[in-house]
């Protein structure tokens, strides 16, 4: 009975990621056709060594010359065979070149996740059990001001107070520059990964934090509350016993689900600090007009934001035993 | 108006008495931000090389750049630019918005399911990747940053006014002006339309901080706005190249600015809301 509905929902789970994969391809080699950027430019550059012959034969070279629809089929049909291309900036195949990116950016975003996670969460409840005094108005009014704060800003003001100001922390990359890539430490690593990852947290803390704290005064308010108030349990002891345990899965779910914002946020991030993860690289092809890197990122992120949604709805139906009773669906 | 609710209004002791205040107030200083950002011109902004680098002061209050430019100027002239950029895309966004989630309910079926699918489509994307890719299809500039912030925002809208218009579609005056033979256009249009109006207005205005600040991020980024057109993001961004020289003040004040009519234009949907539906200021 069980793994019946188990099957069930993997199969739709499957069905989904393919319709929106397929789907996603189709809209970005649209939109790629739609652009005026020309491949071929794009990949000599400003070259004036390559005349006009060789230009046409290098846009046989990848099919140019063939309709669209053909075009696509073929891409579509090496894409799914695993090949995706080479990167035109980086002039190496495109899965090797968000490989190595996309570990860089997970360590900034996971270290990022769980900050702003610990931290929004405390947040959240300090201000809910406090509902209408000083802590939760000050905690309130900094959550609503962060959420009108861009994320490329907030890292702005992090180099200039902690890397310019009191030149606590280096200001860009991930590594210091001029020493060899095996010879870093994991100091050096760390250390260049503190504000880019305090930044990316800062900018998730005002959803998870306002979140626990609508939560948290709802059980405030709660008849078993009540009653344990009545008991003679302190505050701490409530927060404990009941606001954590009730409070804590819907928080996780709402973080796994905040995937899509993380993701968006570490370019902007990136970008600031020079940081080589997979969002600088998206601007880069972005802006230089590296389709097939640019593509790769789009299904990546993809997959990424499916991921997290897909963690969300197991962990309601896996772990609330509440749902566990009421089957699947 | 009686003379007790005039005093009422006039000492804004009650919650609705503060809510007008308070919209009626932040709308005031919109438009006058936006209206003094458009009349500043080139001819304003002169480069005066003998007073470069001037941190604030009195003379300029937010400093002056690196050919001498009031960067106060600046900030008002790029923050009006972003305005206007903003309330575009809101305003198509809404329109998106109201389209899809009066159709998609009213004709049911297919279309609904439709709708459904593209808004968990586009959310299956994060924003800002989405958002690039649109803006290099349009060849960037203006009209890609404005086209790529409005094919990502009308979603949440969208659903707000499809579950609101799903609640209409039980309602019994549908039913009866279904029943006297009214087709779906003249009921989605003359019945539902007017009835989900006040939630559309401050669904519409809660949408423009989103925009404002994505059109920034995106200009910041290099896709939106030309370097000749000096939107708020493209301000940020140049200030980004003296930041490791302790030119604080190029990036701090815009930066500020723009957060400030963020959570002015949030405090107007706010209280929009409360106005709109009364029960909800109560909560």
């Amino acid at each position: 009975m069980g793994e019946v509905r188990i099957g069930k929902f993997i199969l739709a789970k499957a069905v989904r990621l393919a319709t929106l994969l397929v789907f996603l391809c189709i809209l970005t080699f649209t939109l790629l056709e739609l652009s005026p950027i020309d491949p071929v430019t794009a990949y000599v550059g400003a070259d004036p060594a390559v005349g006009a012959e060789q230009r046409e034969r290098i846009a046989e070279h990848w099919g140019l010359d063939k309709p669209p629809v053909e075009r696509f089929c073929s891409w579509f049909s090496s894409m799914a065979r695993g090949d995706w291309g080479t990167s035109m900036i980086y002039r190496r195949p495109v899965p090797e070149v968000i490989g190595s990116k996309f570990l860089t950016s997970l360590a900034l975003m996971l270290t990022a996740w769980i900050l702003s996670g610990v931290l929004g969460f405390w947040l959240g409840i300090v201000a809910g059990t406090h509902e209408g005094r000083m802590a939760d108005r000050l905690i309130r009014l900094a959550a609503n001001v962060l959420n009108s704060t861009p994320a490329f800003w907030i890292g702005m003001l992090l180099i200039m107070v902690f890397a310019v100001g009191l030149g606590w922390l280096p200001a860009a990359l991930s590594v210091p520059i001029g020493v060899a890539e095996a010879e870093v430490t994991l100091a050096e690593r760390i250390r260049h990964l503190i504000l880019p990852a305090l930044a990316l947290s800062i900018t998730g803390i005002p959803g998870i934090c306002l979140h626990t704290r609508e939560k948290t005064c709802e059980i405030m308010h709660s008849d078993y509350v009540l009653f344990a108030r009545a008991r003679g349990e302190d505050l701490h002891s409530i927060v404990r016993r009941h606001v954590c345990r009730n409070v804590m899965l819907p928080a996780l779910t709402l973080q796994f689900l905040s995937f899509s914002e993380l993701f968006g946020g570490s370019v902007f991030v990136e970008q600031v600090f020079s940081y080589p993860g997979m969002g600088q690289a998206a601007v880069q092809a972005g802006l230089r007009g590296d389709a097939p890197l640019l593509m790769g990122i789009v299904i990546i992120s993809l997959l990424f934001v499916f991921s997290g949604n897909l963690i969300a709805d197991l962990l309601y139906r896996i772990i609330d035993p509440r749902m566990k009773e009421g089957g699947y669906e | 108006m009686n003379s007790k609710t005039r005093s009422a209004f006039w000492n804004l002791s009650g919650v609705r008495a503060r809510a007008i205040a308070c919209v009626t107030l932040f709308s005031l200083l919109f438009i006058a931000l936006l209206v003094t950002g458009s009349r500043i011109g080139e001819e304003d902004l002169l480069v005066s090389l003998d007073n470069t680098f001037q941190a604030p002061g009195l003379g300029h209050l937010f400093g002056t750049d690196w050919v001498g430019r009031d960067m106060l100027l600046r900030t008002i002239k790029g923050m009006s630019i972003s305005m206007q950029v903003g309330l575009i895309s809101t305003v198509l966004s809404a329109v998106i918005a109201v389209f899809l989630g009066v159709m998609a309910p009213v004709f049911g079926g297919a279309a609904d399911h439709l709708a459904a699918w593209l808004i968990d489509f586009v959310m299956s994307v994060p924003h800002t990747i989405l958002i690039i890719l649109i803006s290099l299809a349009c060849g960037g500039g203006l009209r890609g940053v404005i086209t790529g912030v409005v094919c990502t925002h009308w979603t949440s809208l969208t659903r707000v006014i499809r579950a609101e218009v799903l609640q209409l579609k039980s309602a019994e005056y549908i039913h009866i002006a279904g029943k006297l033979g009214r087709g779906r256009w003249y009921i989605a249009t003359r019945h539902m339309l007017p009835a989900i109006l006040p939630q559309l207005a401050v669904g519409a205005v809660l949408l423009f901080p989103h925009a404002i600040l994505h059109e920034a991020s995106i200009t910041f980024l290099g896709f939106g706005l030309p370097a000749h057109e000096p939107a708020i993001g493209v301000i940020l961004s140049e200030s980004m190249k003296y930041l490791t020289v302790g030119k604080w003040w190029l990036a701090l004040f815009p930066g500020i600015s723009l957060v400030l009519v963020t959570v002015m234009v949030e405090a107007i949907g706010k209280n929009l809301e409360k106005l709109v539906s009364p029960h909800a200021a109560h909560l």
